[in-house]
């Protein structure tokens, strides 16, 4: 909480948290201090559903170049995918 | 300081106490055995959480000599793993600090309250922790001694002031009653040495009894020996300024 840069958004999907698979209905991405990388802030995206509790919840921590790859990466596979018809 | 050959007992448990809105808060206290009288210490967690290293630091108070308590900040976001927790306050932009003024100041009235703290309770916190020392120590009558140890966001340009953090801790140094010692990095982000320094110009400005220390070859959390931001020879040295401080503004 020492940057306070987070937002959520609104998703469909599923993840597999401490107790197995459970349905998603949120990511929160935040620009902050993380749990595990050795970094003082990280780019945290952690994939939630609030009415299942702070347990159900999928983290990761990552450096901004994987962020950004990362973003590249989701985008070049769902055009890859619009443009054989396949969504 | 102890010797090798005197009686040394601890007592440290999970307790509750009634925080803001009349909310039942857990707390983890840790004191002395004996009948003291010992100064209390509160303690408020970092960002991370109410984890197993405000466990240990409360633990380490106690066995200094303090009664010492840390709420959880947190009780409202569910239980879970501290990390899970935690993790739900992020997403929230942080606990309001009028909630957590109230909590802090119910666990100051509560070591108050036991037969065996000697009338001194002091404050202590890291991170986000170390801002809320400031704030309830700077808001509330009852401190006698506040240790702000890189807190980030004392210091907040009127773009950062949200519905949970509507004021800046440094607008109410006026209010401050009681010594203030800060300890901080020259590499953290949050707060940056310019920060720092605008909080120690206010504190000068308003006649305040603090002391600061900026420490070289360290950033933002240097005390966490399980971080890699960890700095040997930087947190030894503070962990003794802080009892030398705190055994200075919190004898009987």
């Amino acid at each position: 909480m020492c940057t306070m840069i987070v937002q959520k958004v609104p998703l469909e999907g599923f993840g597999k948290g401490n107790s197995g698979w459970f349905e998603m209905n949120q990511a929160n991405v935040s620009w902050d201090h993380p749990f595990h990388a050795p970094e003082e802030h990280a780019l945290n995206i952690d994939f939630v559903n609030v009415a299942y509790g702070p347990g159900a919840r999928v983290a990761v921590e990552l450096s901004v170049e994987g962020a950004r790859q990362l973003v590249d990466t989701i985008q070049s596979v769902l055009g890859e995918a619009e443009e054989k018809g396949l969504i | 300081m102890y010797t090798t050959d005197q009686y040394e007992g601890m007592l440290a448990e999970t307790v509750a106490m009634r925080g803001a809105n009349g909310d039942r808060v857990l707390a983890y206290s840790a004191r002395p055995l004996g009948p003291g009288p010992f100064p209390g210490i509160v303690l408020i967690h970092h960002m991370p959480g109410w984890d197993e290293w405000y466990r240990e630091a409360t633990r380490r108070f106690a066995h200094h000599g303090y009664v010492a308590i840390s709420p959880n900040l947190y009780e409202r976001y569910g239980h879970g793993s501290p990390e899970d927790v935690a993790a739900a306050v992020r997403a929230e932009g942080g606990v309001p600090d009028d909630q957590a003024v109230v909590d802090l100041e119910a666990a100051m009235h509560y070591l108050r309250a036991l037969p065996y703290v000697n009338g001194k309770v002091g404050v202590f916190g890291t991170c986000s922790g170390g801002r809320h020392a400031v704030l309830v120590a700077s808001r509330v009558a009852g401190f006698d001694a506040v240790v702000d140890c890189w807190g980030g966001g004392v210091v907040m340009p009127a773009d950062q002031l949200t519905p949970q953090r509507p004021v800046a801790p440094i607008d109410y140094t006026a209010d401050l009653d009681c010594p203030i010692l800060g300890l901080f990095g020259a590499e953290d982000h949050s707060p940056t040495t310019e920060e720092v320094a605008r909080h120690e110009e206010a504190l000068k400005e308003h006649g305040k009894d603090y002391e600061f220390h900026m420490y070289e070859d360290a950033g933002h959390g240097f005390f966490y020996y399980h971080r890699p931001n960890y700095r040997q020879a930087q947190a030894v040295d503070g962990w003794e300024k802080i009892w030398t401080f705190l055994s200075r503004n919190l004898a009987a």
